[in-house]
């Protein structure tokens, strides 16, 4: 994106004097196209294939939890559940972007990029089969939980990002959020702050096309989501969001400057949702079988798998393989979560304050009496 | 009584062309609970609109749409979703008729799901009524059944000021009853009288209704009379009604899924404090969610008051 700054005229309202005083350009990142082929100048960690199957195996690792997940709820045994298929580009390329000391401020539905963190597959299964020990992360300690309400936590990520700027700590802190949490004030907040203050804070839209039943088109009236850098005074660039290489390079970048001092950076992260909005929604109320198959085929999985098999990276056997492994890995985290007993009513108190007030411990007593109903998952 | 509150849509707009539904997902979608399903194919998208998704745009808009010539009515997803929609109502929707001496004002509702118990994720469930119900120049609404929440939402749609509607979550597919399609409102500002009974008044509202009216099924086979009240207009409160009610019996048990402190139970007791106190044989009892946080799922039925909680309340003001 290039701004053009130029004086501005003396007499606006004349015609005469009319002239364009600002006017900006969005650029496009893609790296991997849809048939894995590398159609721009590789990023250096391309080279490393280790690294490369690294984020591969991820992106399935995460793929395999989904469904897993997905099965869950649909059999009683977590609760409403918002999949990830077809974010595995986007998610992995922004965690593998990121440094471990950074704080990400996730939406919720980033389960590959807190997978690559080191957020464990029983901890998402408990948020989600509703037990707040779900968000008590192991690691990363510092990054935030899951922001059910909608665009906030892109001021959260400011915060952190002044927090390190006056501690004068080389980290970073990145935001995501999606197509529609960019219509809330919140998010349009945070980009000013983080532009009028210089912060080292990356805000990652993750464009999926859909906010529930409504599209983008219906959110708003600009061209793209990154666009919306423009009026903060911030650099925005769209990246394809199916593709893992674009993504990392792209988020790697922006968070380099941020750390060195260069301030914020907005990108939008093309995808689609190829699942519905959650386990509670139905998608075929409100769109077509015909865009999703689409959509489909520029998934982010064929791509990084045809590039690894034409580097001769990758076999089928290796594929089988992997997939066995992540579903044994999911199996088990799958067995330790639904063996965890339910807190005890204790728990609605305990966390609530550093220490509890006497009025609430005379009704932690009440709920002890009356409550641990025998209701699991 | 999800299609009652869907029924209730259509014959307004069916028969006053000036109301428009706005909100999240109410179109194609129909609403995440179907609230609104249907309406968009019959009245078009003017008149049913999906809203970029902004809590404070809704409101905001609402505002603009009602202070010249619309009457929106305008849905909040979730009750945990509406605290970036105060700023508008409190600062403006609740005061645009008392700060130009009615020159402008605003006929809107803002309808939201109201509670937990559906094992819903986190912020889902709150039941935060207190914090409407101390907003000066709006009514708060909660119906308990499906034809109260025709009738009242009806009355709330007719009503030339800001109605918030809180609907129950668990009631929504609870229960079924026939409710006929009649344009029939039913009067705002006005409790309605569940049960009648003669040992103990018990007021409560919206989804607690369940809970209490098993309590007081309990309480029969133990040969006490309770009188249950429906609040139904949590703000302004309908006192004669309540106070008539323990002018009766006596004692007072009030129950509420909300937070404790400060909870519109606090408020009713504190007016039969100040208008029926020699009327009291025994101090009044709450029965309340607690002052917590609404935990998620796995312990929110810990957290919603329990029919034993009632009952034993009700024995407690029985006992001498």
């Amino acid at each position: 994106m290039r701004i053009v700054l130029e004086a501005p005229p003396r007499k606006p309202w004349h015609n005469s004097h009319m002239r364009t005083v600002a006017e900006f350009k969005i650029d496009y990142k893609q790296i991997l196209d849809p048939r894995g082929e590398i159609v721009a100048p590789p990023p250096k960690f391309a080279a490393d294939r280790g690294e490369v199957l690294r984020m591969y195996q991820a992106m399935t690792r995460v793929r395999v939890f989904d469904a897993k997940a997905v099965n869950l709820q649909r059999t009683g045994q977590l609760g409403t559940y918002p999949s990830s298929l077809g974010h595995e580009a986007a998610h992995i390329g922004v965690g593998a972007a990121m440094q471990p000391e950074d704080v990400l401020a996730p939406v919720y539905r980033e389960f590959g990029t807190q997978l690559w963190r080191g957020v464990t597959m029983k901890e998402i299964l408990l948020y989600w089969g509703g037990d707040e020990r779900g968000n008590d992360f192991g690691r990363p300690k510092h990054d935030f939980a899951w922001c059910v309400p909608i665009a906030t936590q892109t001021l959260h990520a400011a915060g952190a990002a002044m927090a390190f700027k006056l501690r004068k700590e080389p980290r970073c802190a990145l935001a995501y959020i999606g197509d529609g949490g960019t219509s809330e004030g919140a998010f349009y907040e945070a980009l000013n702050l983080a532009g009028a203050r210089t912060l080292p804070v990356v805000f990652v839209i993750v464009n999926n096309g859909w906010a529930i039943s409504v599209p983008v088109a219906r959110q708003t009236a600009t061209q793209t989501l990154a666009q919306k850098a423009v009026a903060a005074g911030i650099p925005g660039i769209q990246v394809d969001g199916n593709d893992v290489f674009a993504v990392r390079e792209t988020v790697g970048e922006a968070l380099s400057a941020a750390r060195r001092g260069a301030g914020p950076c907005l990108i939008e992260a093309l995808t689609y949702r190829l699942s519905d909005h959650t386990t509670a929604d139905d998608a075929s109320r409100y769109r077509s079988p015909e865009e999703v198959k689409q959509a489909w085929a520029l998934e982010p999985l064929i791509r990084i798998r045809q590039y690894l098999r034409n580097i001769g990276a990758w076999t089928e056997s290796e594929e089988q393989t992997l997939l066995k492994d992540c579903t044994r890995e999911v199996d088990a985290a799958v067995n330790e979560y639904l063996n965890t007993p339910k807190q005890s009513t204790d728990a609605m108190f305990d966390t609530l304050f550093a220490e509890l007030p006497a009025h609430l411990r005379e009704q932690r007593a009440i709920a002890r009496k009356y409550g641990a109903k025998p209701r699991g998952h | 009584m999800v299609e009652a509150v869907a029924m209730a849509h259509g014959w307004e707009m069916q028969h006053d062309p000036s109301v428009v539904v706005i909100g999240q997902d109410v179109g194609a979608n129909g609403g995440v609970f179907r609230a609104t399903a249907g309406l968009q194919a019959r009245f078009g998208t003017d008149r049913v609109q999906d809203t970029p998704l902004a809590e404070a745009t809704i409101a905001g808009m609402s505002v603009g749409m009602a202070t010249h010539g619309l009457k929106p009515v305008a849905e909040i997803q979730f009750m945990g979703f509406m605290y970036p929609a105060l700023d508008q109502i409190v600062n403006h929707m609740s005061r645009m008729r008392y700060r130009t001496r009615g020159r402008l004002t605003c006929p809107v509702v803002i309808r939201t799901p109201h509670g937990g118990g559906i094992h819903a994720p986190e912020h889902h469930s709150e039941s935060t009524e207190t914090m409407l119900c101390h907003i000066p120049g709006i009514r708060v609404v909660c119906p308990s059944s499906p034809a109260r929440a025709y009738g009242l939402l009806l009355a709330a749609i007719r009503d030339p000021d800001p109605v918030m509607f809180l609907e129950p979550v668990r009631l929504y597919r609870a229960m079924r009853q026939e409710v006929s399609d009649d344009g029939q409102a039913l009067p705002l500002d006005h409790c309605f009288i569940l049960r009648e009974g003669s040992d103990v008044t018990i007021v409560t509202w919206g989804a607690m209704t369940i809970e209490t009216l098993r309590a007081v099924g309990d309480l029969e086979s133990q040969g006490i009379s309770a009188e249950v009240i429906d609040l139904a207009t949590l703000s302004p409160i309908d006192g004669e009604t309540i106070l008539a009610s323990v002018a009766k019996t006596g004692r007072l048990v009030i129950v509420h899924e909300a937070a404790r402190n400060v909870g519109v139970g606090a408020e009713i007791a504190a007016l039969v404090a100040e208008h029926g106190l020699y009327d009291l044989r025994a101090p009044v009892q709450r029965v309340t969610g607690f002052d917590t946080i609404m935990p998620l799922f796995r312990l929110e039925h810990d957290y919603i008051p329990c029919v034993q909680r009632i009952v034993d309340a009700v024995q407690l003001t029985l006992t001498d």
